[in-house]
């Protein structure tokens, strides 16, 4: 497996994919659990949810519930869905605080209009490109997708998808031993840095297109674009509002991959700690 | 499953109308009680979404209404002992095991280890 540098999505169904082996590496493997927790923090870092309010928030593809523990450390509630119940009973086990549901995306968002102050979803969306089964259609299911989430969020709320869009070209292996130099050689460390190869290409051009046809606004937010390991995708959609696309991590430092992690711990910082919060009340001392 | 997501969650079987598919009828083997942290804002927050009527149906079909009101009590924002209640039954009052009925179509959706499986077959999307 460590040669073959096949993405999971070509490994059949998610449902499949995610079978108790895999889910249980979310529970287990600390390194997939730190890239995952990290990409959550940053996910509801971009929502731009309102300060100390308790939100209600829908997690899409939710697996074993590490985006939801860090949304349940920021005071929130939340609701996660993924289409793996072997992810789902990892999450059970790890009495996560949300509430689970085994359902799949394709097949719309169960819930009533306007339910949800936010919405993430980490590495999820770009199943949805997959055919597979022969009446799968994937615009046709990306657009169920997205145009029920539309529904199901409230409006001025967001959409914060973190994906691994396919790169166009065929990953090949020496591309994968490449990576093992770089990233210590272990083969979850080569999965994870063929992931973030994936360049802007035709898959991503039918989710953007399937999201902006259901109603959405929004774009693009692609963190360290210059870091072939630390580069991050976030599909930022918005209901009913023109908000400015946040800016990306990163983007203007091209420097080795050091200060650029530096520079994302230090911005964690600023964002949860508060005294950068307090500076900006006028009324306030300093 | 708690309270909370049984008020929102719809069948979208195909074929129901639209709006439809609400509220699931609970038929519940297995129920359970969790201690939840009392967070007054949030529940205060959420009634206005919440179907006030399916909340106490629900709630009276598991044998947990609370001591909820059938009608919604006005200015209830400050009303602590009131959102006490409400989040009991929203987010403490569990249904571990049993059936999720689409009150349109009899579709039902069994509920496992607190999980609703709510995947629909080829014929049914």
């Amino acid at each position: 497996m460590a040669g073959s540098g096949r993405r999971p999505e070509h490994r059949g169904p998610p449902e499949l994919f995610y079978d108790e082996a895999e889910a249980r590496k979310y529970s287990q493997n600390s390194r997939m659990i730190e890239i995952q927790s990290q990409m959550s923090e940053r996910a509801v870092e971009l929502l731009g949810l309102p300060e100390d309010r308790p939100c209600f928030l829908l997690d899409v593809g939710c697996g074993s519930g590490l985006s939801g523990d860090y949304i349940s450390e920021e005071g929130h509630h939340w609701v996660g869905m993924d289409i793996s119940s072997a992810m789902l009973d990892v999450a059970m086990e790890r009495e996560v605080e949300g509430d689970l549901i085994l359902a799949d995306m394709g097949q719309g968002i169960p819930f009533r209009p306007g339910m949800f102050d936010g919405c993430v979803s980490i590495s999820a969306v770009q199943w949805l490109c997959n055919a597979d089964k022969k009446t799968h259609s994937p615009p046709k299911r990306l657009y169920r997708f997205f145009s029920t989430l539309y529904s199901a969020l409230a409006r001025g709320s967001r959409a914060i998808l973190q994906l691994y869009p396919e790169n166009s070209e065929q990953v090949t292996l020496a591309d994968g031993e490449r990576g093992c130099k770089e990233g210590g050689g272990r083969e979850a460390l080569l999965k994870v840095w063929l992931f973030f190869q994936g360049v802007l290409g035709a898959e991503l051009e039918l989710i953007t297109a399937q999201a902006m046809k259901a109603g959405f606004t929004g774009g693009m937010v692609v963190d360290y674009p210059n870091s072939a390991k630390a580069k991050k995708f976030f599909l930022c959609l918005f209901v009913g509002t023109a908000g400015a696309l946040p800016k990306a991590l990163g983007a203007e430092c091209a420097d080795g991959e050091e200060s650029q992690q530096a520079k994302f711990t230090n911005e964690r910082y600023h964002v949860h700690q508060g005294p950068p919060r307090e500076r900006g009340h006028l009324w306030g001392p300093g | 499953m708690k309270l909370l997501t049984h008020n929102m969650l719809t069948s979208h079987v195909r074929g129901v109308r639209p709006g439809g598919g609400f509220p699931l009828r609970i038929q519940a083997t297995e129920v359970k009680v969790n201690n939840v942290d009392f967070n007054q804002e949030f529940v205060a927050r959420m009634i206005p979404k919440v179907e006030w009527g399916a909340l106490v149906e629900a709630a009276e079909s598991l044998g947990h209404l609370s001591d909820l009101p059938h009608e919604l009590p006005p200015e209830y924002e400050n009303n602590e002992d009131f959102l006490r209640k409400v989040h009991h039954v929203l987010l403490e009052v569990e249904v571990m095991e049993g059936i999720l009925k689409c009150p349109d179509s009899g579709r039902e959706f069994p509920i496992t280890k607190g999980i609703p499986n709510m995947l629909l077959s080829e014929e049914e999307t």
